[in-house]
C-alpha cells in the first residue's frame, strides 16, 4: 500500500501537465500509453479526492472513473453527476480509460453497478472536492465561502461581481491532497441542472464517423497475430480440452505462421491478421473428445434426477395453505442455455516480457483479470497492468478473460506482443453460456384473488471459475464459483414483487462440471424464472376470471412495483378482460401479455403484444411496452437506450436463442445455428422510464428483461389458450405446444 | 502485388491475390470502418461499397476486385457527395448525423456495416417505407438491439436527403448537408 500510495501522484503529475489536451473523450489511454515504467501498479488509495478527480489549469476536470464503458453510455452519465456536482458545464469534464495503474478499483462492472455504486461514489468525491476548492476560494477572497457562487468552474462572490476566482487558479496542475470522507453535502435534486437530461453520449460521433479505436483497433509495435486453435464448440466443462497430436508441418506453407503450444493450450501466430487465420483453420490436431455432455434431449433430466445440492432462499410463513386454498396453479417450465455472442469476437493485445505483463482487453473487471493473468504467467499482481478498451457490446461474461489470458499466453510464448482474436465459432463455441434452467412451482388465492402461497423449486449450475486457456496450459482443474446466492434463484423476480404470507424458494445447485461452461448473461437466469412464475400467477388469474392486471394489482403493495405495472399498461392503453377470452380457429391469432420482474435491484414492467400463426407456429412480437424503475435516472436518454435494447434482446431471446450441443459438443457456432433477432423481426418498442429525483440510482441496464419475458409468455397465452413450457418458442416447438 | 482502387486512391497491397478484402483494410491498411464480425457472410459488421453496392468484405477475395472502386465507412461522404451532385464533401452523411441525433446507439460496432448499407438503400431509394427498410437491413445485425432507433435514424436521414434534392433542383446543394 505504502508503494502505490507514493507512485500514483507522479502519475498524476504528468497526467495534469497534460492539461485537458490529451485527454480526448476516452480515447487517451490508447493515444499516450506504452508501459511507462516509472508507473507502478495501482489500484489509487480511494480515500483519496485525487484518486477520483483532477482540476487542470483550464477549469477542466478529469474524472477517474473505475467503470467500463460497455455501449450503455455509463461514462457520459457518471461525468454528468460529476459536473453537477462540480458546477462546470460537460464540455470542462473528461475520463480516461480503466487501467489498474490509474483507474480506482470500484469492483467490476457488473449487475446494473456502474450507476448504482459509482454514481454515489464520484458524486461525493465530487461535492467534496467542490467543498474545498470554495473554501480555499474564500481563503483567497477574504469572504465566507457560503457568499460564494459557482459557475463552470467561476467562483464570484454573490455579493461583489469583481471578486472572482476560478477553479484552474485554485488548483489547476496540483493536488488536493485531501482525504475522501463522504462527509460534503451533495445538491439538492431541486438544484440538478444536467442529472435527469437526456445529455448526448460523448462517443456517438466518433464511432460514427469510424475513427473510435475499439480493442479490436489497437496494435502494437512489432506486434504478431494470433488465433487460437480448440476444438469447433466445446464439450463438458471438466473435460477441458485434451490434444492427442498435433502435425506442426500442415501450416509450413503460410511463412511465418508458428505453432505456440502449452500442455492442451493451442495456439498459432503470424505476421499477417490472414495469415494467423488460416493457420488456426489449416492446422491439423486432433483431440480426445470423451462425449459426456447429456445433449439438449437429456439436459433437463440430467439436472433434474442427478445430485444436487439444496438450499433454502426464502422461508415464510407455511405453504400448506395451497393445499386447501380456492385457486390453485402448478406450473413447470424450462429455459435453455443461451449466449452472450457479442457482434465482434472478443479480442486482447499483450505484450509480456520476463519481469512484466501489459494486457489490454475488454474485461469488465480489470482488477480481478490482474489477477488471473498474474497466476497464469507465475507473476506478482504488480507486475501486470491490465487496460480495458471496448469491443461490442458484451451483455455479461463472454470470452472476454478467456481471450485476454489467450494473447498473454501466447505473447509469453512468442517473446513479442500478440493480439488475439477469436472467430466466431470461437466466441459462439466456448462462450460462458447463461445457465439452463429448470422451475417447479405451486401458487394459490383466495375467492377474492388474494395470493395466499407461492413456492418455487429452481434447478442450475453456478458460474464456472476457471476460463478455458488456464485449464488448458496450466492443468487448472474446472471449478464453479462459491454458492453465491447471485448465481441461485432470485426471491426478487420470484414472487418477491407480490404481498404473499406463506412462501418456500428452494434452490436446486446442479454441480456444473459435467455441463457446459456458464455465467452470467444480462438479467441471470431472470427471464426463466419469470417465465415460469409469472405464469403461474397468470394462470390464477385466468382461474378466477380476472383480467391479468388487476389481479397482479391488487396483490401488489409496493408503490415501485405497483409504479412499473401500470406504467406499462397505461402506456399499452391496457383494456380489462380476462386472458384468453377472444380464442378464435383463424390461422393467425393475437394476444397480449403483462409480467413484472426484475434482476437485483430496481423493478420491471412490461406489456407485449404478439401474433402466432397456429399452421406455421411463428411466432413475431408486434409491440414491446417496458417500463423500469431505476431510481435516479441520470440520463434518461441512455437509460431509454438501455430499455430499447434490453427489450429486443428479449425478443430475441424467447424467440430464437437457444445454444445446442450434442454429446461431445456445442453445435451452434455462427448466426445460422445460433439466430438473433433481425430487422424484419423487430416489434415496435415503447420504452417507459419512471423517474424518481429523490431516489438513489438503482441500475437500468438489465432490470425490464424478465418483465417482458412473462409478458411474451403470457400473450401466447392470450392467443391460443395454450402454455409454453420451454422457450425459445421455435416453430416446431409453438406446433407440438398447440397440438398437445 | 495486387492494385485495387480504395475510396478513390489506387494503392497497391502486399497480400496474396486470395486474402479476403477485409484483412487488406483493417490489417495492411488499418482502416477502422471495416472490421470482422463473424467472417462468414452473416453479419454486416465487415461491409464496403463495390461500385455502389454493399459487399461482405470478408468473404470477397482481393482478386476479384481489380477493376473496381471500392469504398469504405472512411470514404463514404466523399461517395455520398459524388452520387448526390454536392459541390463539396461533406464531414458526414445525413446518415450519419441522423444517428447521432437520434442517439441510436449502444457500442456502435455493427455501425460500420448499418452506415454502409443505409447509404446504399437510400442512394437507390430516397424515400423507403417503413418495410423497405427493414427488408434492406435485414442482413445486417445489431446484438445490442439498436434497431429501433436505427428505424427511425435511417427516415430522418431520407428526410435530409430529400429536401437536399429539393433544393438542388431549386439551385444549388451547398451548405443543405
Ligand atoms: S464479418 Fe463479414 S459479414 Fe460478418
Ligand atoms: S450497437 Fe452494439 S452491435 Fe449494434
Amino acid at each position: 500500500m505504502k508503494k502505490i500510495l507514493t507512485s500514483v501522484p507522479l502519475k498524476r503529475r504528468s497526467l495534469l501537465k497534460a492539461g485537458g489536451a490529451l485527454i480526448i473523450n476516452f480515447n487517451f489511454q490508447k493515444a499516450s500509453f506504452g508501459q511507462n515504467q516509472s508507473l507502478l501498479a495501482g489500484p489509487p488509495d480511494p480515500e483519496q479526492i485525487d484518486s477520483w478527480i483532477a482540476i487542470h489549469q483550464d477549469n477542466s476536470a478529469t474524472v477517474f472513473i473505475g467503470f467500463a464503458e460497455l455501449g450503455q453510455g455509463c461514462s457520459t452519465a457518471l461525468l454528468q453527476v460529476a459536473a453537477e456536482e462540480l458546477d462546470l458545464s460537460m464540455t470542462q469534464v473528461s475520463t480516461i480509460g480503466l487501467d489498474t495503474h490509474i483507474t480506482p478499483n470500484q469492483g467490476g462492472t457488473y449487475s446494473s453497478s456502474a450507476m448504482r455504486v459509482g454514481g454515489p461514489q464520484i458524486q461525493r468525491a465530487a461535492a467534496e472536492a467542490r467543498q474545498a476548492l470554495l473554501q480555499m476560494a474564500a481563503t483567497q477572497l477574504q469572504v465566507e465561502a457560503d457568499s460564494l457562487q459557482v459557475e463552470n468552474g467561476i467562483i464570484s462572490s454573490t455579493r461583489n461581481n469583481a471578486l472572482s476566482t476560478s477553479y484552474g487558479e485554485l488548483i489547476g496542475n496540483r493536488q488536493f491532497n485531501l482525504a475522501f470522507t463522504g462527509n460534503a453535502p451533495v445538491k439538492s435534486p431541486d438544484d440538478y441542472k444536467l442529472v435527469g437530461t437526456p445529455y448526448p453520449r460523448n462517443d456517438f460521433p466518433l464511432k460514427a464517423k469510424g475513427i473510435y479505436r475499439y480493442i479490436q483497433h489497437v496494435r502494437l509495435p512489432n506486434m504478431l497475430h494470433g488465433r487460437i486453435v480448440r476444438p469447433r464448440g466445446q464439450g463438458a466443462y471438466k473435460d477441458g480440452v485434451q490434444v492427442t497430436g498435433i502435425n506442426e508441418d500442415s501450416i509450413v506453407s503460410i511463412p511465418g505462421a508458428r505453432v505456440l503450444r502449452q500442455n492442451n493450450f493451442v495456439g498459432v501466430v503470424a505476421q499477417t491478421e490472414w495469415d494467423a487465420v488460416k493457420a488456426a483453420q489449416q492446422l491439423e490436431v486432433s483431440w480426445e473428445q470423451p462425449g459426456s455432455l447429456p445433449g439438449n434431449e437429456s439436459l433437463f433430466e440430467r439436472m433434474e434426477k442427478g445430485m444436487t445440492n439444496e438450499r433454502v432462499a426464502v422461508e415464510e410463513g407455511d405453504v400448506s395453505a395451497f393445499n386447501t386454498a380456492f385457486a390453485r396453479s402448478e406450473f413447470k417450465a424450462h429455459g435453455p442455455y443461451q449466449a452472450h455472442v457479442p457482434f465482434a469476437p472478443n479480442c486482447a493485445v499483450a505484450d509480456v516480457s520476463q519481469n512484466s505483463a501489459l494486457v489490454m482487453c475488454s474485461s469488465q473487471d480489470i482488477y480481478n483479470t490482474r489477477t488471473s493473468i498474474a497466476n497464469l504467467l507465475g507473476m506478482d499482481t504488480e507486475q501486470v497492468r491490465v487496460q480495458f478498451h471496448d469491443g461490442a457490446g458484451t451483455f455479461g461474461h463472454s470470452c472476454w478473460d478467456d481471450v485476454a489470458q489467450a494473447a498473454a499466453l501466447m505473447s509469453s510464448m512468442a517473446g513479442q506482443p500478440v493480439r488475439v482474436q477469436f472467430m466466431r465459432w470461437d466466441e459462439h463455441g466456448w462462450d460462458t453460456y447463461g445457465p439452463a434452467h429448470i422451475g417447479k412451482t405451486r401458487i394459490s388465492a383466495d375467492s377474492n384473488g388474494k395470493l395466499v402461497s407461492y413456492e418455487y423449486e429452481g434447478w442450475q449450475h453456478h458460474w464456472s471459475l476457471i476460463e478455458t486457456s488456464e485449464q488448458t496450459a496450466k492443468g487448472t482443474p474446472a471449478a464453479e464459483w462459491p454458492p453465491f446466492p447471485a448465481q441461485q434463484i432470485n426471491p426478487r423476480t420470484l414472487g418477491g414483487m407480490y404481498d404473499i404470507p406463506n412462501r418456500y424458494l428452494l434452490n436446486h445447485h446442479v454441480p456444473g462440471l459435467d455441463y457446459l461452461k456458464g455465467a452470467w448473461l444480462r438479467s441471470p437466469v431472470d427471464l426463466s424464472f419469470s417465465f415460469v412464475s409469472e405464469q403461474a400467477i397468470d394462470d390464477l388469474a385466468f382461474q378466477l376470471g380476472m383480467d391479468p392486471w388487476q389481479f397482479r394489482q391488487q396483490n401488489i403493495s409496493e408503490y415501485h412495483w405497483l409504479g412499473v405495472l401500470n406504467a406499462a399498461a397505461e402506456a399499452a392503453n391496457w383494456q380489462s378482460r380476462p386472458a384468453a377470452e377472444n380464442l378464435s380457429n383463424a390461422s393467425i391469432v393475437r394476444g397480449r401479455g403483462i409480467g413484472v420482474g426484475t434482476h437485483l435491484a430496481s423493478y420491471g414492467g412490461a406489456v407485449a403484444e404478439i401474433e402466432v400463426n397456429k399452421r406455421s407456429g411463428e411466432v413475431k412480437v408486434l409491440h414491446l411496452y417496458g417500463a423500469i424503475d431505476a431510481g435516479l435516472v441520470v440520463n434518461t436518454s441512455n437509460v431509454e437506450n438501455q430499455i430499447i435494447g434490453q427489450l429486443v434482446q428479449t425478443a430475441s431471446r424467447m424467440l430464437l436463442e437457444e445454444v445446442t450441443f450434442n454429446k461431445t459438443n456445442v453445435t451452434s457456432l455462427d448466426w445460422a445455428s445460433y439466430p438473433i433477432l433481425r430487422f424484419e423481426q423487430c416489434p415496435e418498442i415503447t420504452p417507459i422510464i419512471v423517474q424518481r429525483l429523490n431516489e438513489a440510482p438503482s441500475g437500468a441496464g438489465e432490470e425490464v428483461m424478465a418483465a417482458a419475458a412473462a409478458a411474451i409468455a403470457n400473450a401466447f397465452f392470450d392467443a391460443t389458450g395454450k402454455r409454453m413450457t420451454m422457450y425459445p418458442f421455435t416453430p416446431e416447438r409453438v406446433r407440438e405446444t398447440l397440438a398437445g | 502485388m495486387t492494385s485495387l482502387t480504395i475510396n478513390g486512391v489506387s494503392i497497391e497491397v502486399q497480400a496474396g491475390d486470395d486474402t479476403p478484402l477485409l484483412y487488406v483494410l483493417s490489417d495492411e491498411l488499418q482502416l477502422q470502418g471495416p472490421r470482422f464480425g463473424c467472417g462468414l457472410a452473416q453479419c454486416g459488421s465487415c461491409s464496403i461499397l463495390v461500385d455502389g453496392v454493399e459487399t461482405r468484405a470478408c468473404v470477397t477475395p482481393i482478386a476479384s476486385l481489380k477493376d473496381k472502386a471500392i469504398t469504405t465507412l472512411e470514404g463514404i461522404s466523399a461517395f455520398y457527395a459524388a452520387q448526390t451532385g454536392l459541390a463539396s464533401v461533406p464531414q458526414t452523411t445525413p446518415v450519419q448525423d441522423a444517428l447521432v441525433e437520434e442517439q441510436a446507439l449502444q457500442c456502435g460496432y455493427c455501425y460500420n456495416g448499418m452506415i454502409i448499407k443505409a447509404t446504399e438503400l437510400l442512394l437507390n431509394n430516397a424515400d423507403p417505407s417503413d418495410a423497405e427498410i427493414r427488408s434492406a437491413m435485414n442482413g445486417h445485425l445489431c446484438r445490442c438491439g439498436t434497431y429501433p432507433k436505427i428505424i427511425s435514424a435511417i427516415k430522418k436521414a431520407s428526410r435530409t436527403i430529400q429536401l437536399a434534392r429539393q433544393s438542388a433542383g431549386d439551385s444549388s446543394m451547398e451548405g443543405v448537408v
